[in-house]
């Protein structure tokens, strides 16, 4: 009796965080979606989601982060594959990891010296005759530092599921006449979705919410549903499109979640 | 500022001499621990409480529940809980900020106690309430000695998630109260400065330092893990 009721005492500081850190956030979210600019009820938020402006939006940064997610992908999947077969895996996985532990600010704005009229790129550029060139505030200096921020979130999983591949499989794949090609497309890769899957999960949905990078290395040249919720809340003061805005995001986010449910074999 | 001339360590004199931003290093220190030591606390008690949920489908709803503000973007986070704080009636500042960082950890510690407490073997609780233990005793002489471990690498975790926040911050932080990060950002918006430099390789030196102490804590975790059930 006597520990089911402190069982319950310190159960409850758990659920009471649930109920208001977690639940009510996004109610308030969908509640807040449903008044316009001037506190009435209306539908007109998602109205004015559906006119051009919002969807061409939308669609400019879903390319993005597909763009992002796909170029982190093609250069996660060889480097996660070279690192299982390195000798000191353990330490070379580390080496990558680490810059995923550094302020996420930081690396934006070693970017920002990199990339700047007087940084490291452009003197490069000039040495090798191409001139001075505008790179930062550019969509392409956007997608490489995005690309260069995602690609340890990207790699840890796959490295994972392809540490835990079997290599014997491989070695009967090759015995009975498969060429490396086909091993690997027939094999490893199919062996390995699941890491792939949790890599897409971890680059897609935050390359769709970024709204630092695009102010500090796009220079407001690319917009992104998060960026467009930053806008609407802290400075249109919209909270009602804002949140319009944040209901796709989760929807989208939920979809893409339920698209790459990794679901658990027994093992 | 682009020519080179040599090493100096003026710009962190410089730093060192700005009040407003030793102001700022104090805040987030502040926040940064408090939050730390909230969060693994509840986090804790959370753990508990999913160790404890008797049927399978509460525990994997408690689980997802806990999940959520894992996997959802920092903007969302930030934009719900700059709703939440203003319908509350909490002044954005110090404690708005302070609820949001202990808010947001809370899951993380949640995840690195629950193996801990999986791990354990439910006979030794058994074994305690035979030789006498109350609740009490159970909670503090076995159960938190045997997941110490756990919270440590929580409480690391959440330092760490809030060192690092900027997002989330940057929505409920107002005006007069900043974080280092919402700092750095202010002043990377104008451009590349010296002290803003002087102040990265800090922050760095001090991530470096934390991400050091987190893996010797695990480490220690690899061998000690095991302990309850030592064969003779």
């Amino acid at each position: 009796m006597e520990s089911k009721l402190s069982r319950n005492l310190y159960s409850f500081s758990y659920f009471l965080w649930i109920v208001i850190f977690v639940i009510l956030p996004i109610l308030l979210i969908v509640y807040y979606s449903l008044f316009d600019i001037e506190g009435n009820f209306s539908f007109v938020n998602y109205q004015k989601f559906f006119t051009a402006v919002y969807l061409k939006m939308t669609l400019s940064s879903f390319w993005y982060a597909f763009l992002i997610t796909v170029i982190t992908f093609l250069i996660a999947y060889p480097t996660a594959y070279l690192l299982t077969k390195t000798k000191h895996k353990q330490f070379w996985l580390l080496l990558i990891i680490v810059p995923s532990w550094i302020n996420l600010l930081l690396k934006a704005y070693a970017f920002l010296g990199i990339f700047g009229t007087y940084g490291v790129a452009n003197s490069f550029l000039k040495i090798i005759g191409m001139g001075e060139q505008q790179i930062l505030f550019t969509d392409f200096s956007f997608v490489f530092v995005s690309v260069y921020i995602f690609i340890p979130f990207m790699i840890l999983p796959i490295f994972n599921s392809l540490n835990e591949l079997n290599p014997t499989l491989l070695d009967a794949a090759r015995d009975l006449g498969a060429s490396a090609w086909t091993a690997f497309y027939r094999v490893i890769f199919p062996l390995t979705i699941d890491g792939v899957k949790s890599g897409w999960q971890v680059t897609f949905i935050p390359a769709l919410s970024l709204f630092m990078l695009t102010r500090l290395i796009a220079g407001n040249k690319v917009i992104t549903l998060g960026t467009a919720i930053e806008q609407q809340f802290l400075v249109t003061q919209d909270w009602g499109m804002g949140s319009t805005i944040a209901v796709f995001l989760i929807l989208i986010m939920i979809l893409f979640m339920f698209l790459t449910n990794t679901r658990k074999r027994g093992v | 500022m682009f020519d080179f001339k040599g090493f100096s360590m003026q710009w962190y004199r410089e730093l060192f001499h700005d009040t407003r931003m030793l102001i700022i290093v104090l805040n987030t220190i502040i926040v940064a621990l408090l939050s730390a030591l909230f969060s693994t606390i509840f986090g804790m008690l959370g753990a508990l409480a999913i160790y404890n949920a008797k049927k399978r489908q509460t525990k994997n709803m408690l689980l997802s529940l806990n999940n959520v503000l894992i996997v959802s973007p920092d903007v969302i986070i930030g934009a719900s809980f700059l709703i939440l704080f203003t319908i509350a009636g909490v002044k954005l500042g110090f404690y708005s900020v302070l609820l949001s960082h202990i808010a947001f950890s809370i899951p993380i510690v949640v995840l690195m106690v629950l193996p801990k407490l999986m791990e354990m073997s439910p006979s030794l609780i058994d074994a305690a309430r035979d030789l006498g233990a109350n609740s009490w005793d159970v909670l503090t002489k076995v159960i938190i000695p045997f997941i110490s471990p756990g919270i440590f690498a929580g409480f690391f975790m959440a330092l760490t998630y809030s060192l690092d926040d900027f997002s989330v911050t940057f929505f409920v932080t107002g005006n007069g109260f900043s974080t280092l990060s919402v700092e750095i950002y202010s002043l990377a918006r104008r451009g590349i400065s010296l002290n803003i430099n002087a102040l990265s390789a800090l922050l760095f030196l001090v991530t470096l330092l934390l991400v050091v102490i987190y893996h010797f804590i695990t480490l220690r975790n690899n061998k000690a893990s095991g302990l309850g059930v030592q064969k003779r």
